[in-house]
C-alpha cells in the first residue's frame, strides 16, 4: 500500500530500526510514526479529507537559506529519490536532526515525490505555509493551544485580525528546543542619588 | 523660655479686654523677653530656615533627595508624623483626670498638654506635606473642592481627624486663655463639651493613624490588629514623658507653678501605659516568632536583620533597652518621684518610643518589600535637616503658645489663691 | 493662550501655593494643572481644552506631534491578561518594550515591569526572589520567571488607600492613575500587594527621539514629577484593539491578554483548559492577571 507516492508502510516499519543520524529538511512527525509501526500490517485508511481544514494566515516559513526554496530546484527528475535511510554527506549534511532523530529521518517530513510539499503520517501532501498541521499530528496539546492563540507569540488586535506565527518560526524544525536569549540589562538597584 | 514674668503685668491690663486686646497682647508676650527667651527663639527659627534650605533642595529636585526608594516608599518624615500623631493624642491622659475626675493638680497643666498638641498636630500636618511629591495638590483633599476619598482611604480619615483634634484643641485653649485673661471662667456649657469631645478626639487620631497602617493587608507586619493598642499605648508614654520634661523646665523657668503631685500622678499613669506597651509589643513579637511563618521576616529584620542587611537593628534593641529601663524607673515608687531618675526614666521613655515609631513601626513594616526585595532605608541628610526644621519650628510654635499662656495661667492661679 | 497660561500662573501664586509648592509643581511642565479637576470631574469643553494644552506643551518639549488620546471603555470589554510561567524564560524584553511604549522615565530608571527569577525548587516564594539576575543566557537552570507588574486587580487596594481618588479602576478593568490629579502620598505603595506602583522620585528624563508620541491622558502621556504611575495595560493601544506592546514583543508567546467576557477569547481559553493561579490570592483583590502553566 502505497502511503505517499513512492513510500509504503511496510517501507517505514523496515527503516524503524535503522540508527537515525539522517539529515531532515522540513519539520515534526511522530503520530503517525509511533502508529506506523504497529498498523505496518493492515493497510490504513487513506484521508483524502485534510486532518484539520483550518488554515492560517501566517509569515512565509523561515527558510534559513531563502534561494533553497523551491527545493524542486534541485530535487527534479534528475534526481531520483532515494528512499534508503542514511546519513547525508553531499547536501544538507548542516542538518544535524535533534528531534526524536532515533526514530526519525528526512523523508518522515519531507515528500519524496514532491520536495516542495510536506506530508502527513496519512499522507496527505501539505505546502510549508501549513506546517503546524504537520507539527500538530504529534503535539496535539500545543496545536490545539496555538489554535485558540494561547501558544505561542500574537500580534495585532486582541479583538481582530491577529498575526499567527509558525511553529517552526520559534521552533527550528530540526532542533526544535526553543533557545534561551541573553536578557536584557537588570533594573538598576535602588540606591541614593549623589 | 526665662523670665515670662517680666510680661505679667500685660495680662492684668487685659482684664475684661476684647479679643483686640488679648491679641495685642500676644503678640506683646512673643515679642517681649529674656536674652534666655530670644537665644532660644532665633536659634530655633535658625534650624527652621536651615530645614527651609533643605525643603527647597527636595522641593526641586524631588524626593529622590531622600532615602526613600520605590521598595521602601515610606520613612523618616512618616515615622516622626506618627510619633507625633501620639505625642498630640497624648494631651489626652491628663484631660482625662483633670476634667472627669476633678483632679485639681493637673487641671493647671492641661493646658500644656493641650498646647503641645497643638504644636504636634501642626508638625504632622508639616511633616506630611513635606513628604507628599506634590504638595500644591493639597487642595484636592479638601471636601467639597477636592475630592477627599472618605470613607474609604485611611489617609483621608486621618487628614479629617487631625484637622479636627487640630481645631478644636486651638478652640479649647483660645477659649480658656481668653477666659482667663478676661478674669473670667471658661463658658462651661460650651468649654466642657468641648474638653470631653476631645478625650475620644484624641484617641480617634491616633487609632485612624494607626488604622492608616493597620489597614494595608499587603504588609503584614502593619496587618496586626493589635497596632492600633500598641500606637495608644505607646503615645500614652511618649507624649507625657515630654510634658514632664516640659513642665519641669517652665517650673523653673517661670512662675508657672506646678505641684508635684501632678508630676507624680502623671509618671504613675505613665508607668501603667509603659507595662501595656512592653506588654503588647511582647504578644506581638511572640506571635511572630512562635508560629514563625512568612510573615515573620519582617520582625527578624528589625531585631536581627536578615541575610546580613542590618541597619536599623542597633535602632531596635537600643530602643527596646531604654522602653525596658524606663518601665523599671517608673515602676519603683521611689525612683519614679526622684527628679532625676525621674528624668532620666522619661528621656529614655521617649527615645524607647520615637525609635520604635519613627524607625521601628513605618521601616520594618516595608522592609523586606511586597516582593521581597531588602532595600536598606536609612535618611539622607537632607530629610534629617528638614525633619529638624519641622521639629524646631514646632517647638517654636509651642515656645511662642506657652510664653502667651503661661502668664494668664500664673495670673488666674495667684488670683485663684486670692479668692 | 499664552494669556491663559500667565493667568494661571497668576493664579497659581495669588492661590497661595507657597515658594515651595510652586519649585515643586508649578515650575513643571504640567504646572497648568494646578487648577485642573480631576479626570472623572471634567466637562468635555474643559476636557477638550487641556488635551489641546498638553498636545502642544508637549509637542514643543518633544519635538514632534503629540496626540493625548482620551478613549473611554469599550462596551462589554473587561480586559484581563494571563501569563504563562512554564513559558516564559525572563529575558526582560516585555520590559523594554514597556519602557518604550510607555515613556517611562530613563533616569531616574523607572520600569513598570520587574521579571523576578524564582527558585523551582521554593516555588512562588518572593523571598526567593531576585530582580537583578543577569546571565549569558536565560533560562537559567534551576530557575523560572515570574514577571510582575499591575495585577489590575477587581479589588484594588491601591484605589482603596488613595485619598484624593485619583486612581481608580475604569469599567474595563483598567486601574488609572491621574497623574495631574495625584497628590504623591504613595497611600497606593504601600497598599499595593504586588509592588506594581512607581513614584517619580525625581524629574523623569525621557529622551525626545524616544518618545511614544501616542499617547493616552491615563497612560503613557509624559508624567511630572512626584507623582505615581504604573502599567495601564497599554491603555492606549487596548482601547483601540491592539495587543499591549509586552504581548507583542514576549519572544515565547508567554504573554496573554483579551477580553473575558468574550467566550472566544485567548484569555477565556486559558481560564477554561489551564491551571491558573492568581497571586497572593488571600488578599481578595481578585487580580485579573493569571498566571498558568
Amino acid at each position: 500500500m502505497a502511503y505517499g507516492p513512492g513510500i509504503t508502510w511496510g517501507d517505514v516499519g523496515k527503516r524503524l530500526p535503522v540508527r537515525a543520524a539522517a539529515a531532515l529538511a522540513g519539520a515534526i512527525l511522530c503520530l503517525g510514526l509511533s502508529a506506523g509501526g504497529a498498523t505496518a500490517q493492515e493497510a490504513p485508511p487513506r484521508h483524502t479529507v485534510p486532518v484539520d481544514s483550518m488554515v492560517f494566515e501566517t509569515p512565509p516559513p523561515p527558510f534559513r537559506d531563502p534561494d533553497i526554496f523551491p527545493c524542486s530546484q534541485c530535487h527534479n527528475a534528475d534526481m531520483p529519490p532515494n528512499l534508503q535511510r542514511r546519513q547525508l554527506v553531499d547536501m544538507h549534511d548542516d542538518i544535524v536532526l535533534k528531534h526524536d532523530e532515533e526514530h526519525r529521518w528526512c523523508l518522515d517530513c519531507h515528500d519524496a515525490q514532491n520536495r516542495d510539499r510536506l506530508h502527513l503520517a496519512n499522507g496527505t501532501l501539505i505546502p510549508f505555509e501549513q506546517s503546524y498541521k504537520l507539527c500538530g499530528q504529534c503535539h496535539g496539546d500545543k496545536y490545539r493551544d496555538w489554535r485558540a492563540g494561547v501558544h505561542g507569540r500574537r500580534t495585532g488586535e486582541w479583538n481582530g485580525k491577529k498575526q499567527y506565527l509558525l511553529c517552526v518560526h520559534c521552533h527550528y524544525s530540526h532542533e526544535p528546543k526553543f533557545k534561551g536569549l541573553k536578557p536584557l540589562a537588570p533594573p538598576i538597584p535602588p540606591g541614593r542619588k549623589p | 523660655m526665662s523670665n515670662a514674668s517680666s510680661a505679667l503685668p500685660a495680662a492684668g491690663t487685659g482684664r475684661g479686654g476684647s479679643l483686640g486686646r488679648f491679641f495685642l497682647f500676644s503678640v506683646r508676650q512673643v515679642t517681649s523677653g529674656g536674652r534666655g527667651y530670644w537665644f532660644w527663639v532665633l536659634g530655633l527659627a535658625m534650624v527652621v530656615a536651615l530645614g527651609v534650605a533643605a525643603y527647597v533642595r527636595q522641593a526641586t529636585g524631588g524626593l529622590i533627595t531622600t532615602a526613600m526608594r520605590d521598595q521602601v516608599s515610606w520613612g523618616f518624615y512618616i515615622g516622626n508624623f506618627t510619633f507625633l500623631v501620639g505625642v498630640a493624642a497624648a494631651a489626652v491622659l491628663l484631660v482625662i483626670p483633670a476634667y472627669v475626675y476633678q483632679w485639681k493638680p493637673i487641671k493647671e497643666v492641661v493646658i500644656l498638654g493641650e498646647l503641645l498638641a497643638i504644636s504636634a498636630i501642626i508638625m504632622c500636618g508639616l511633616f506630611v506635606m513635606v513628604d507628599v511629591g506634590r504638595p500644591d495638590h493639597a487642595w484636592h483633599l479638601i471636601p467639597g473642592i477636592g475630592r477627599l476619598n472618605v470613607p474609604s482611604s485611611l489617609l483621608g480619615w486621618d487628614v479629617l481627624v487631625l484637622n479636627g483634634y487640630l481645631v478644636l484643641n486651638i478652640v479649647i485653649v483660645t477659649n480658656l486663655l481668653f477666659a482667663l485673661f478676661r478674669g473670667k471662667e471658661p463658658n462651661k456649657k460650651v468649654f466642657y463639651p468641648l474638653v470631653l469631645l476631645s478625650i475620644p478626639a484624641a484617641i480617634g487620631i491616633h487609632t485612624v493613624t494607626a488604622f492608616l497602617y493597620n489597614g494595608f493587608a499587603s504588609r503584614p507586619f502593619w496587618n496586626a490588629s493589635i497596632l492600633a493598642p500598641r500606637f495608644l499605648a505607646s503615645a500614652f508614654c511618649s507624649g507625657p514623658a515630654v510634658l514632664l520634661i516640659l513642665m519641669q523646665i517652665l517650673r523653673k523657668a517661670t512662675r508657672f507653678e506646678i505641684q508635684d503631685s501632678a508630676i507624680w500622678k502623671v509618671a504613675e499613669l505613665m508607668a501603667y501605659s509603659m507595662f501595656l506597651n512592653l506588654f503588647l509589643l511582647g504578644a506581638e513579637v511572640f506571635k511572630e516568632y512562635y508560629s514563625n511563618t512568612e510573615h515573620l521576616i519582617h520582625m527578624r529584620y528589625m531585631f536581627t536583620g536578615v541575610n546580613g542587611h542590618n541597619t536599623i537593628v542597633p535602632y531596635m534593641w537600643f530602643s527596646v533597652v531604654c522602653s525596658i529601663s524606663a518601665f523599671l524607673l517608673f515602676l519603683i515608687p521611689r525612683t519614679r518621684r526622684h527628679p532625676v531618675t525621674l528624668n532620666v526614666g522619661c528621656v529614655l521613655i521617649f527615645l524607647g518610643c520615637y525609635l520604635e515609631k519613627g524607625m521601628g513601626l513605618v521601616i520594618p513594616g516595608l522592609t523586606p518589600d511586597t516582593l521581597g526585595e531588602i532595600y536598606e532605608y536609612f535618611p539622607t541628610p537632607n530629610e534629617l535637616f528638614i525633619s529638624a526644621g519641622i521639629i524646631a519650628m514646632g517647638s517654636l510654635v509651642f515656645t511662642l503658645l506657652v510664653k502667651i499662656a503661661t502668664p494668664i495661667m500664673i495670673e488666674h492661679n495667684a488670683s485663684a489663691r486670692h479668692d | 493662550m499664552s494669556e491663559s497660561i500667565s493667568r494661571r500662573k497668576f493664579l497659581c501664586i495669588a492661590a497661595g501655593c507657597a515658594a515651595a509648592a510652586s519649585v515643586a509643581g508649578c515650575s513643571d511642565i504640567t504646572h497648568t494643572s494646578f487648577f485642573r479637576h480631576n479626570f472623572r470631574d471634567m466637562t468635555p469643553d474643559e476636557l477638550k481644552k487641556i488635551i489641546a494644552d498638553l498636545e502642544r506643551e508637549h509637542s514643543a518639549t518633544f519635538g514632534k506631534q503629540v496626540l493625548v488620546g482620551v478613549d473611554p471603555p469599550m462596551d462589554g470589554v473587561s480586559f484581563a491578561y494571563a501569563l504563562d510561567i512554564s513559558r516564559c524564560i525572563g529575558c526582560r524584553r516585555c520590559v523594554y518594550g514597556c519602557v518604550g511604549e510607555n515613556n517611562q522615565s530613563r533616569d531616574p530608571q523607572i520600569q513598570w515591569i520587574r521579571v523576578l527569577e524564582m527558585n523551582k525548587e521554593k516555588g512562588i516564594d518572593f523571598q526567593e526572589a531576585n530582580p537583578y539576575y543577569d546571565a549569558e543566557e536565560v533560562p537559567r537552570p534551576g530557575h523560572f520567571y515570574l514577571p510582575m507588574a499591575c495585577q489590575q486587580c477587581e479589588n484594588p487596594a491601591c484605589v482603596k488607600s488613595c485619598p484624593v481618588g485619583a486612581t481608580w479602576r475604569e469599567k474595563d478593568g483598567i486601574v488609572v492613575v491621574d497623574y495631574d490629579w495625584c497628590l504623591g502620598c504613595r497611600c497606593c505603595l504601600s497598599a499595593c500587594p504586588y509592588g506594581a506602583r512607581r513614584f517619580n522620585w525625581g524629574k523623569p528624563t525621557l529622551p525626545a527621539e524616544e518618545m511614544n508620541p501616542d499617547t493616552h491622558y491615563l497612560g503613557n502621556r509624559p508624567r511630572p514629577k512626584g507623582v505615581v504611575e504604573k502599567c495601564t495595560f497599554c491603555i492606549q493601544r487596548t482601547r483601540r484593539g491592539k495587543y499591549p506592546k509586552c504581548v507583542e514583543v514576549c519572544p515565547t508567546g508567554s504573554r496573554k491578554f483579551g477580553n473575558i467576557l468574550d467566550p472566544e477569547s485567548e484569555i477565556r481559553y486559558i481560564l477554561e483548559h489551564k491551571r491558573v493561579v492568581v497571586l497572593k490570592n488571600e488578599l481578595n483583590t481578585h487580580p485579573r492577571f493569571y498566571y498558568f502553566f
